[in-house]
This record gives structure tokens, C-alpha cells and sequence, in this order.
């Protein structure tokens, strides 16, 4: 169950990567579709988190088109767009794959719909 | 009997079979979920507006299953497979990730509005202590500096825990202050000593940006 919105937050954490550590990058996954519960009101406070470059590449590697380029400025949200985004943020889930760390290349392997984010012992800070 | 924590870690502790016996026993799915309440209640989040929160050790989604009442959208954390596998199955609605906590957290600054955690710090004491990485001050340290980051600047973290020791309180409390955080400990009926309940209370911001202005911990119940 990584959806985007964790994705959108996750960085590499293993030791001395702490530039060029984000967004990991989804490897041969196999994605699923769960409906869940539209709340504008979350989609518009988590907004400011969002690094919109990274959704919107990431999106459109997991075949999802539906997002602006430009993050659109806060109060001229349409409800179009939201809905995109609810749907890219909440409802697209990798079950299986890897992600690859852009610096490192560290795998974290996703089974399961569980990402291992478990660390070898030389790897930790 | 002796406590969990000095038998086994956590993945192997909670293997299969007392993963399941341990979320399908309704006194402990009761005490989860009143110290959820409490651990919320804690939290003190903004009234009525949605919140993205971290549920460290979230286990087998006793905890989760209660953020998802409440309508909050959350991301759980756990070492032990088995538990996050009863956790699948009871289909709860935040994003598992299988992580060490005591390796340091792995998100971008200010990605969190709070964080709960239940049952879950006294294990971070118990590492294997046969290399320096894994000693508990270098773990609780990589832990709190890496959560006081990933946390908005008005959040809180709220730890149940059963502390082994004073000392043990002392240890956790001063390297979260270290890290950055303000806050103390909350103990609830502090008289009962089966009742008594630990709660540590941490404050993100603190320091310049809440003015200068400590707040106070709340008097125990
Ligand atoms: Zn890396």
C-alpha cells in the first residue's frame, strides 16, 4: 500500500545520502486501484507539503497524465482538479516493485504492497 | 513473567502466532484502544481540521483501526512482519511501511502533523549493544532527530510506553531534549500500579518559534 502521498514524503535515508536522496524511483511495479473516501478539505492542507515536480513526474511514470504541470495556486483549486489528485495522491497503490534511491541506488523492495525500508548494518548513519 | 522486551526483539518476539494472539485478545485490543484515545487526546490536534499522522510501531493496526475512526489519514511504522501481515488483513487504511525506527526515520522535513506511538519505546532500549551503531543512546538518538524533522513545527509526539526504570525515563527523555524537542512525562492514575499508564509528551517546535514561550505538559489525570 505506497500510495503518493507517502511516496511524495519518503526520502533516502541510509548513510551520507543526504543530497539528490528524492523522490525514489518506482522499478517494475504492479499497481492496484482502491477507491477511497474523496476529503477536499485534506487535499487542500496537504497541499503546501507537496514537492510537485517529483508527484507529477512520478505520476506520469506510473502512467497517470491527469495532473498540471504548475501546482495551482491555493484558492484556485477547481474541483477537476482536485479529484485528480485525490486519485493520484490517495487512490493508486504499488503493491509490488522496488524503489531505487536517485544518489545511492539503494533498493527498497516493495512486497506485498510493504516497502522494506530495513537498512544493512553498514548503512546506517 | 518477564516482559516481552528482554525475551526476544520485536520481529522475532512477535512472530506468527503472537501476532494474531496478541491483536485478536479483546483486553488488549481494549487497552490499545484506550490508550490510542488518550495518546490523541494528547496530541491536542487543531479541532475538525484533517491531519496526516505517524503511527511509530503501529503494529497490527489496533491503533490505526482508531485513526481511521477519526478520520485521520496516517502512516504506520513497524519492525515485525507478522504484525503488519494481521495488519493487511484487517484491511486498515494507512500505508505500512517495515522499518527499524532505531535506524532513523527516512521523510522530508515538516511532513507530519503528529505522531502516536503505542508500546513501543521501551523496545527501542532493549538493541543488541555489539556494535556501536546499535547501542540504545546512538538509536534513540537517529530516532528523535530524524522524527523532529519529519514533523510540522506545531506537531507533538505522544509515547505510551512502559519504562523498565527511572533511569531508563531519564535516558529517553533527555536525548529527545537534545534532539530538539520540548515536553515531559504524563502519568496517568500515577497511584494505581496496575493502572499506572506512561505517557511522553514531545513538542516539535519550542525554541525561537513558539516565541520563546514554554509550554506546560498537562497535570496527569
Ligand atoms: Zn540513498
Amino acid at each position: 500500500m505506497v500510495r503518493l502521498i507517502t511516496h511524495n514524503l519518503l526520502a533516502c535515508h541510509a548513510k551520507g545520502c543526504t543530497t539528490n536522496n528524492f523522490p525514489l524511483a518506482f522499478r517494475d511495479v504492479q499497481l492496484e486501484n482502491r477507491e477511497a473516501e474523496y476529503n477536499p478539505e485534506f487535499l487542500k492542507g496537504f497541499m503546501p507539503k507537496i514537492e510537485w515536480n517529483a508527484l507529477v513526474s512520478t505520476a506520469r511514470e506510473l502512467g497517470d497524465v491527469s495532473l498540471p504541470a504548475e501546482c495551482p495556486e491555493p484558492g484556485t483549486e477547481t474541483d477537476e482538479f482536485l479529484h485528480a489528485l485525490h486519485h493520484v495522491l490517495m487512490e493508486i497503490h504499488v503493491e509490488e516493485g522496488s524503489m531505487v534511491c536517485p544518489n545511492c541506488q539503494h533498493v527498497y523492495r516493495i512486497s506485498n504492497g510493504i516497502p522494506n525500508m530495513l537498512l544493512a548494518e553498514h548503512e546506517i548513519k | 513473567m518477564s516482559r516481552p522486551e528482554f525475551q526476544a526483539p520485536p520481529e522475532i518476539y512477535y512472530g506468527d502466532t503472537e501476532a494474531k494472539k496478541y491483536t485478536h485478545n479483546t483486553r488488549n485490543q481494549a487497552i490499545q484502544a484506550e490508550m490510542t484515545d488518550r495518546a490523541l487526546e494528547l496530541l491536542n490536534l487543531p479541532e475538525g481540521q484533517p491531519a496526516l499522522l505517524l503511527d511509530i510501531g503501529c503494529g497490527s493496526g489496533l491503533s490505526g483501526e482508531i485513526l481511521d475512526e477519526e478520520g485521520y489519514t496516517w502512516v504506520g511504522l513497524d519492525i515485525a512482519p507478522s504484525m503488519l501481515e494481521v495488519a493487511l488483513e484487517r484491511e486498515v487504511e494507512g500505508d505500512l511501511f517495515l522499518h527499524d525506527i532505531g535506524q532513523g526515520l527516512g521523510f522530508r522535513p515538516g511532513s507530519f502533523d503528529g505522531a502516536i506511538s503505542i508500546s513501543v519505546l521501551q523496545w527501542l532500549c532493549n538493541a543488541d549493544t555489539t556494535s556501536p551503531t546499535s547501542s540504545p543512546p546512538a538509536r534513540l538518538t537517529r530516532f528523535f532527530t530524524s522524527l523532529h524533522a519529519a514533523l510540522t513545527r506545531s506537531a507533538r509526539a505522544v509515547f505510551q510506553f512502559y519504562p523498565q526504570s527511572d533511569d531508563q525515563v531519564t535516558l529517553i527523555t533527555s536525548i529527545a531534549m537534545r534532539c530538539g524537542f520540548e515536553g515531559g512525562l504524563v502519568v496517568d492514575y500515577p497511584n494505581s500500579q496496575k493502572a499506572k499508564k506512561f505517557f511522553l509528551c514531545l513538542f516539535a517546535g519550542g525554541g525561537e518559534s513558539s516565541g520563546g514561550a514554554r509550554r506546560k505538559v498537562e497535570i496527569p489525570k
